[in-house]
């Protein structure tokens, strides 16, 4: 409801471009792309826009402007809530602009991107928005005009009194809107009336992208900016002892080296204040090069750390973390899960008596499955911009969730939320490693004490051995089959370094009588984060190579196999709490086997795997084809079937997909980081292994489940089942089950 | 105040002038010469389309044209330019309308779009070398190129498509 006057002058306006890099200005670039050339000449801005409720500005021009609430990292956010929001507000999508939203959690709501949530978070708000919007419009037109609000209607950004012919723009009404109190519970559209949502529309910052603009925080840059690295120790379970600088020091450009602390003694860290090493060397000069050079110079002694206890925010209150000492190693690793999985585990979920049943059973069959960590290896290194003063905190950069970060910076700055600025720049990749706070308060702390604007710069090496990694796991399956080949018990034990993988209420528990879920953990100094579906990035490829394994054992089609299972958890459900809807779940199953001509005869060709998995709100089925090339498995096909509700932006929606499903057979096939004497071997991409385009398969067809139900999460859900398809898979095509990850390991072994 | 912890002789400040040729126009920079392109376009000219993904060669994000052909920034100093001509994304068209920048935009191509710009600069050159490049041909010029957001196959698609245009 405030009028937001801005005094931009055409001189103001190149100099805050040039300053903000990826922030307010950048919207005017926008104009061309939205043809509003003609009626926006050269850098001539509007001085006034009328903001109607948190959302949308419009000026007495009628340009209407959108903010995207939600911070961006590659699933097009950008694009899709504010055509949620434009969809009730009735616009002309082409005239719009779109602009990223300030920090602000009063006006434009939670904030965080993350767990697949931005659009099913803000799916009912935006509309309301929207809706409240046009009706404050309508009903200032309506006072205007002095006519009853009933007789006024909207269109596409123009308002109309049928019966006395008059029209006026919703810019003309602008002023008088935005003083109007924001109204609750209007009536919103029907789903199979939109004419925004539902509709395919190109990303509204391809053109800024194509043309190489400076959107992400790394090409953040300000005058007098400075440029600091951290030189983190060389291996987990290590810490700064002392060192020497002299030499860095006589570098050029290099302006300081120091130590600090990130945390203080006795600071408690809240739930994503994760960070690996606590006492930093950093070095600080004019350019990236420079200090990248400038390190090599450094003199540094390192020592062992000692076991520590941290307590930490976790899920139900507060929880105490042991960091325990040591160089680690991937042998230790691996022996200690073995060793741990033989002994007794936390109890998770129980239904029926799965001891007597598996002592009973006329067959067990028993497998066990592992996966590494892995390293997020977003494309654009971590950083983070600062300038801290006294008064005032300004930050730019690539974060998740700003709102998270700010009561920690708060702490440790000393100042007030409302003197903190967050911008949220465009990230180059997220996948939950930038949920988390350590390197903002790092280029905080940096600036903080040099007393300048600097630019926080993680290379790649950094950002690879930094560690929040995706943790490494393992899993036991058992099934109990009687003397018909009826599946009578199941028993997941499943563990992890230094966190266990299992979700204890998903299928199949609810569909078998006797089961047992278990887990237990290896604490580690290696730390650790989301990773683009915690846990289930895992138990899909454990539980759906299992559930592959004992439709095999059972004579049985293995999706006819999971289908007899929903049925079962639809009809006659075992336990409470069953953390899927059955109905959905054979949804996806049933298209994917539609779709991909699961047993049409022209594809026996192939070597075909299915998974299917349930998380973070939606179901998610894949049929993978793989052939041999060049004596190699490759993943030729795929067919993809999702249920995420509406699906606000189709084409976006599918590239999602894909890439979801690239990035499964990437992992699956190559991904991993091994330790040796507490250091990550593979330090960068020439050791790390991405999947490359000639590796991605030559087709993926993906179908959405059509319904109406409100809109729920497409980043992760498509993700963790593309493991499991690929080794079932590998399994048609190899002659052998695949338990380890990566499974490239295992590609040029005998059976 | 940042204290300057300097003697009165900086040793290694080796420094030199260049003179550039970027995207038809002389640029001039005072830099170590063993500074990589990709920073002397960074941090020294202001051009932040080319990317630093990995200061190693092995994801293509810093990809800019030497005299027409693709090649990594990021490990190129700037010593060994001379007289060759560099093209930067900045200069590949005016106004984004060089049939690859149009074939991306057409066919959606981008998700986070970090290695886009990378992803640009080697298709361009692989067109002009080749003009109606087959599959091969593309996962060729194309392996040096990661997307971590895994958008190859209408990578591929926008290639084939932005040849057509040609």
């Amino acid at each position: 409801m405030e009028k937001i006057k801005t005094n931009h002058s055409r001189r103001s306006f190149l100099k805050s471009s040039a300053l903000a890099g990826g922030g307010l200005m950048i919207s005017f670039s926008c104009l061309a792309e939205f043809k509003l050339a003609d009626k926006v000449s050269g850098l001539d801005l509007p001085d006034q826009w009328y903001e109607i409720t948190g959302y949308i500005k419009i000026t007495p021009d009628n340009i209407i402007k959108i903010l995207n609430p939600n911070p961006e990292f590659g699933q097009n956010v950008m694009t899709s809530l504010p055509m949620i929001v434009a969809e009730e507000l009735d616009v002309d999508w082409q005239k719009l602009v779109i602009e990223m939203g300030p920090h602000d959690n009063t006006k434009l709501g939670p904030q965080f991107t993350g767990g697949s949530n931005s659009i099913r978070m803000y799916w009912k708000p935006l509309r309301e928005a929207g809706a409240a919007a046009r009706n404050m419009l309508m009903d200032a037109a309506a006072q205007t005009w002095s006519v009853p609000k009933e007789e006024v209607t909207a269109k596409e950004g123009m308002l109309y009194h049928e019966k006395s012919g008059k029209s006026g723009t919703y810019g003309s009404f602008a002023s008088k809107a935005a003083s109007i109190p924001i109204p609750k519970g209007m009536k919103l559209k029907e789903a199979n009336n939109f004419s925004v949502v539902r509709q395919s529309k190109k990303n509204v910052e391809g053109l800024k992208i194509v043309t190489g603009k400076p959107l992400f925080g790394l090409d953040y840059t300000q005058e007098g900016m400075l440029i600091a690295m951290i030189h983190h120790p060389p291996a987990f379970g290590k810490k700064l002892k002392s060192f020497d600088a002299s030499e860095t020091l006589k570098m050029p450009g290099i302006k300081d080296v120091f130590s600090m602390k990130l945390y203080e003694e006795g600071f408690e860290q809240g739930g994503f204040d994760t960070r690996t090493f606590n006492d930093l060397l950093v070095v600080v000069g004019n350019t990236t090069w420079e200090v990248m050079n400038a390190r090599k110079k450094l003199k540094v002694t390192w020592e062992p750390i000692s076991e520590t206890k941290e307590t930490m925010a976790g899920r139900s209150g507060k929880r105490e973390v042991i960091i325990p000492a040591g160089l680690e190693n991937t042998s230790t690793h691996l022996a200690k899960m073995v060793e741990y999985s033989k002994k007794p585990a936390q109890q998770l979920r129980k239904d029926g008596d799965p001891e007597t049943a598996f002592k009973n059973a006329t067959q067990v069959i028993e497998r066990t499955y592992t996966a590494p960590f892995l390293a997020h290896n977003c494309m654009e290194p971590m950083n983070f911009f600062a300038h801290i003063t006294d008064e005032k905190a300004l930050l730019v950069g690539p974060h998740q969730a700003p709102g998270w970060i700010e009561p920690t910076l708060s702490k440790i700055l000393n100042l007030p939320a409302e003197k903190i600025e967050i911008q949220m720049a465009r990230m180059g990749g997220g996948f939950g490693l930038r949920a988390y706070g350590h390197y903002v308060i790092e280029a905080a702390l940096i600036s903080k004490k040099v007393k300048a604007p600097i630019k926080l710069v993680y290379s790649r090496e950094d950002d690879m051995t930094y560690g929040i990694y995706r943790p490494m796991y393992t899993a036991t399956y058992r099934a109990a089959l009687d003397a018909n080949k009826n599946l009578i018990a199941f028993h997941v034990k499943g563990g992890g370094i230094p966190e266990h993988p299992i979700h204890a209420n998903r299928f199949p528990a609810g569909a078998v009588d006797n089961y047992l879920a278990e887990g237990w953990e290896i604490p580690s100094n290696i730390t650790i984060g989301a990773f683009r579906a915690p846990r289930s990035n895992f138990n899909a490829a454990a539980e759906q190579s299992f559930l592959d394994e004992l439709a095999e054992a059972m004579g049985k089609d293995p999706i006819e196999f999971r289908l007899e299972l929903l049925k079962r958890a639809k009809e006659n459900p075992v336990g409470k709490n069953n953390d899927y809807d059955a109905d959905r779940y054979a949804g996806v199953l049933k298209l994917v086997k539609e779709k991909s001509g699961w047993n049409n005869p022209e594809n026996k060709k192939y070597s075909r795997g299915v998974a299917a998995y349930f998380c973070h709100n939606s179901y998610a089925a894949h049929v993978v084809d793989i052939v041999k090339r060049d004596g190699q498995p490759f993943v030729e096909r795929v067919f993809s079937a999702v249920d995420c509700g509406i699906v606000i932006n189709p084409d976006a929606a599918v590239n999602m997909v894909q890439g979801a499903v690239v990035d499964g057979i990437g992992n699956a096939f190559y991904g991993g980081l091994t330790h040796k004497d507490g250091a990550a071997v593979q330090n960068n991409f020439n050791r790390y292994r991405m999947i490359r385009l000639r590796e991605a398969p030559k087709k993926i067809e993906v179908h959405f489940v059509e319904n109406d139900i409100d809109p729920t999460g497409l980043g992760e859900p498509p993700f963790p089942p593309v493991f499991g398809a690929v080794a079932n898979a590998l399994y048609k095509n190899m002659g052998r089950r695949f338990y380890n990850q990566p499974y490239v390991n295992d590609f040029s072994s005998k059976a | 105040m940042i204290q300057k912890k300097i003697g009165n002789f900086k040793k290694n400040a080796v420094m030199a002038i260049y003179n550039l040729k970027i995207n038809g126009k002389t640029k001039q920079v005072d830099v170590d010469p063993a500074t990589p392109v990709l920073w002397v376009l960074r941090e020294h000219l202001n051009m932040q389309g080319t990317k630093y993904g990995c200061g190693v060669s092995m994801c293509g994000a810093c990809t800019i044209h030497l005299n027409g052909s693709a090649v990594r920034s990021c490990q190129l100093p700037v010593s060994s330019i001379g007289n060759k001509e560099i093209t930067t994304i900045e200069g590949l068209s005016v106004n984004g309308d060089h049939p690859v920048q149009k074939a991306w935009i057409e066919l959606d191509v981008v998700q986070c779009g970090y290695c886009q710009t990378g992803q640009i600069m080697s298709a361009a050159a692989l067109l002009k070398t080749k003009p109606n490049p087959s599959d091969a041909d593309i996962e060729a010029a194309m392996t040096g190129n990661i997307c971590r957001c895994g958008t190859y196959l209408r990578i591929k698609d926008a290639i084939k498509a932005a040849a057509k245009q040609k």
